[in-house]
């Protein structure tokens, strides 16, 4: 269920040809380099694209993803900006008025609500309240998610927020080679892209190819707003994105060596607009969901997919859709954070709730 | 008190020792102190909000500069008194120096070093009276080391057990504040309510040069000043934001944005810890006397890096280190107590052997800190039950090994 709205402007980017100083050809990467390696691909191929935030320029980022690119591209497209982070989107916004294409870094997950009116009442809406003249192609990065061990307000899953946001659109990437991909489609995108990238992953590598070009629209087949099943399989779907994908694929590994189920494993990628047609072809093969995020459960992306799952395949359900999540707390002390997380013990333990239906 | 004046430095271009500089309250502005602990003129009838406060007219004027005899501040000081203040420095030294370690060893997830901003933090610190509220940002240890807050509850917050684990009220002391500027506003609520309250006392907020950039730290200055609060603005210009340099966050020195906002503010050494008290004194006792805030900008450095995530070595030279290595606030309060004949060799050994006791025991407390209680990370989501919530725990409960709970 792709959005059906065509975006304009959304040119295939020449992001594979010739670029200098970039190594060729696939090579094992970790998620931050992915990340970095297609802002540095965005930024040669466009020269309207601008990466600004706190700590981004002679750092690098504080996760070391926008590392290296001040050198390559200047003060003037990496913009160590004050810290603001209204004034980071809000700025964003005036710059693509100009016709810019700025990418904002937001430190963490639990320092976007300072640019929340940017972002919700400003950034979302100005397409729509100019009846369409404007157009915002900003992007905004956000680390998100626990499990790192971090004091306060550095491990949120802030997503519910945006997606219920008409007018942004809300992406997570999972691995290294859609972190590549997904950024730089994010950025070709003309619509504000909220882009959260899975921080406890930053460190997995993948064998990514960094010449590999974007696809040619983001509502294709593979696109930027299209979900994917990364795990076949027969008895039971598992729903993840983001951090809990890997979380999910260790899962099905154990089910399959403990219990002999089959898992499917599907890797939402687009949080808005959702695409659940694979979600859905799934269930009706597999008759049973769990959906696992770390966000609380109260009006989370889970909650969504269980109710338009039911809407539309309710007859082929064994079960009822399931959820594992972050509880509906504050994120706890660093300390409790383990019993916060969704793990594998309390996938397999929601799979065995489905299968006693 | 000669001392004093020795060691206070020159630090603004034009020359002035220390420099207030008024707006709105020029004529306001007392330039002796009233008696330690003595007498406060009581706010006028309809002091308090909203704005009918002695100085609810838009300040007129260029910015004027006024002498203030700050030495007069700190002229009460005892020997004892002024070695303490030395005592107060090396011991939150000592427990930053520990936490630093323990964060190496795996027994804290991450330290923000204070290295450096001792002078400034313990200066403002003991300038704080029982009635007088204080709200920190993240690295304000030395200031929780003044209102008697346990620095093994400070780095519980620090070894992920608790999310700030000192009673505010009790200690006079705001839970840390990570979300950078936000606690200005507080403290300027916390005020308001103060100044309606008559109460004898006056608030204190801290926050850094990066902070001075947020939205939040201007809307602060501004109703701090429209309903002339009784608050002190205390910014501990420690250079750095991270990796970003102050003069990334304001073409201005950060004390002159409070003439914009109408109130008066001072630029004090803050690695000068008589310098930062009497200044400090000075502010909290203009509050007090319901003359509105003041902003306090405290020139200091951040000797270490950012938290230990941080690798300084990526944005600043090793001679900028070295420069500020050389005003260090602890050997400059010990060359000061020295030509003052305070720095016994019997003392200063008794005060390393203290320090050590104090960093044995605090290692000792902080390694022992058990984890806590897994369903505690249930507990006080709100005041009232909510049954989402609840039934959360039940299930989680039921899940846990009988050993866990
Ligand atoms: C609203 C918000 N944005 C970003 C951060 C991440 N961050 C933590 S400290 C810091 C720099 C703060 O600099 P400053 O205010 O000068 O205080 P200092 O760390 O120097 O004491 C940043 C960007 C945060 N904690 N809160
Ligand atoms: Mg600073």
């Amino acid at each position: 269920m792709t959005s059906g709205a065509v975006i304009a402007g959304e040119q295939a980017a020449d992001v594979g040809g010739e670029r200098t100083g970039e190594p060729a050809g696939p090579m094992p990467i970790t998620l931050a380099k992915a990340l970095n390696l297609g802002l540095r691909s965005a930024m040669a191929a466009d020269p309207k694209v601008i990466v600004m935030g706190e700590d981004v320029g002679t750092l690098g980022g504080v996760f070391r993803v926008t590392d290296g690119l001040l050198k390559e591209f200047g003060e003037a497209r990496v913009i160590d900006t004050p810290l603001a982070e209204s004034a980071i989107v809000g700025t964003a916004i005036g710059l693509a008025m100009r016709g810019y294409r700025p990418v904002c870094e937001i430190q963490f997950d639990g320092f976007v609500y300072p640019a929340f009116d940017q972002i919700v009442s400003q950034l979302a809406k100005l397409h729509y309240r100019s009846a369409g003249r404007i157009r915002l192609p900003v992007t905004i990065r956000i680390p998100f998610g626990g499990g790192i061990g971090a004091v306060e307000h550095h491990s949120e899953s802030p997503e519910a927020y945006f997606c219920h946001t008409a007018g942004l659109k809300v992406v997570a990437c999972s691995n290294p080679a859609d972190a590549h991909q997904m950024i730089q489609q994010a950025i070709r995108s003309d619509d504000p892209v909220i882009f959260l990238e899975p921080k406890r992953r930053y460190w997995e590598k993948a064998v990514v190819d960094p010449g590999s070009p974007g696809e040619p629209s983001p509502n294709a087949t593979g696109g930027l707003h299209s979900s994917a099943v990364v795990r076949a399989g027969t008895d039971a779907t598992l729903v993840g994105y983001g951090p809990t994908v890997r979380t999910c694929l260790d899962a099905a590994e154990v089910s399959a060596a403990d219990d002999g189920r089959s898992l499917e494993v599907i890797d939402l990628r687009s949080l808005s607009p959702l695409d659940l047609e694979p979600v859905l072809a799934s269930v009706r093969r597999t008759g049973r969901l769990v959906v696992v995020h770390e966000a609380p459960s109260n009006v989370s992306v889970s909650a969504e997919v269980a109710a338009r799952v039911t809407e539309q395949a309710f007859y082929s359900l064994e079960a009822p859709v399931l959820r594992v999540t972050g509880f509906d707390t504050p994120y706890p002390p660093a300390r409790l954070e383990d019993h916060y997380l969704p793990d594998v013990d309390r996938i397999l333990d929601a799979v065995d709730r489905s299968f006693g239906y | 008190m000669r001392g004093v004046t020795e060691l206070m430095q020159l630090l603004t271009p034009d020359g002035h020792r220390i420099t207030v500089v008024s707006r709105a309250r020029t004529t306001e502005l007392d330039g002796s102190p009233t008696a330690p602990g003595g007498s406060r003129s009581e706010p006028p009838p309809g002091a308090g909000l909203p704005a009918a406060g002695p100085d609810s007219g838009p300040g007129g004027g260029e910015p004027t500069i006024v002498d203030i005899d700050l030495p007069a501040y700190v002229a009460d000081l005892t020997d004892d008194e002024l070695f303490g203040l030395y005592r107060d420095m090396v011991l939150v030294r000592r427990m930053d120096e520990e936490a630093t370690s323990l964060q190496r060893q795996g027994e804290l997830g991450l330290w923000a070093s204070l290295r450096g901003q001792e002078a400034a933090q313990v200066g403002s610190g003991r300038a704080l009276g029982p009635d007088d509220m204080a709200f920190p940002s993240y690295r304000e240890h030395g200031v929780a080391w003044c209102r008697g807050v346990d620095p093994a509850a400070v780095l519980a917050i620090f070894r992920g057990v608790n999310l700030g684990g000192w009673d505010p009220a009790g200690h006079g002391f705001a839970l840390y504040s990570i979300v950078v500027g936000a606690q200005t506003l507080h403290a300027t609520g916390y005020a308001m309510g103060m100044a309606q309250d008559r109460s004898p006392g006056a608030a204190i907020v801290y926050f850094g040069d990066g902070a001075s950039s947020e939205g939040d730290v201007n809307e602060a200055f501004g109703w701090a000043s429209v309903f002339a609060v009784p608050l002190v603005f205390f910014c501990q210009n420690n250079q750095w934001a991270i990796s970003e340099p102050a003069r990334r966050q304001s073409r201005t020195e950060i004390f002159h944005r409070a003439a914009g906002f109408g109130f008066p503010s001072v630029r004090v050494d803050g690695n000068d810890v008589l310098a930062c008290l009497a200044v400090t004194r000075w502010a909290l006792e203009t509050a007090r006397a319901g003359r509105g805030p003041v902003l306090v900008e405290a020139v200091t450095y951040r000797m270490g890096a950012h938290t230990t995530a941080d690798d300084p070595t990526r944005y600043r030279s090793s001679a900028e280190l070295e420069a500020w290595h050389r005003r260090d606030p602890l050997d400059r309060m010990r060359t000061h107590l020295a030509a003052r004949g305070l720095l016994a060799q019997e003392r200063d050994r008794r005060l390393a052997l203290e320090a050590d006791t104090f960093a044995h025991e605090l290692r000792a407390r902080c390694t022992a800190m058990p984890d806590p209680d897994p369903t505690s990370l249930f507990d006080h989501v709100q005041v009232t039950e909510n049954g989402l919530v609840a039934a959360q725990r039940s299930a989680f409960a039921a899940t846990l090994d009988p050993g866990e709970t």
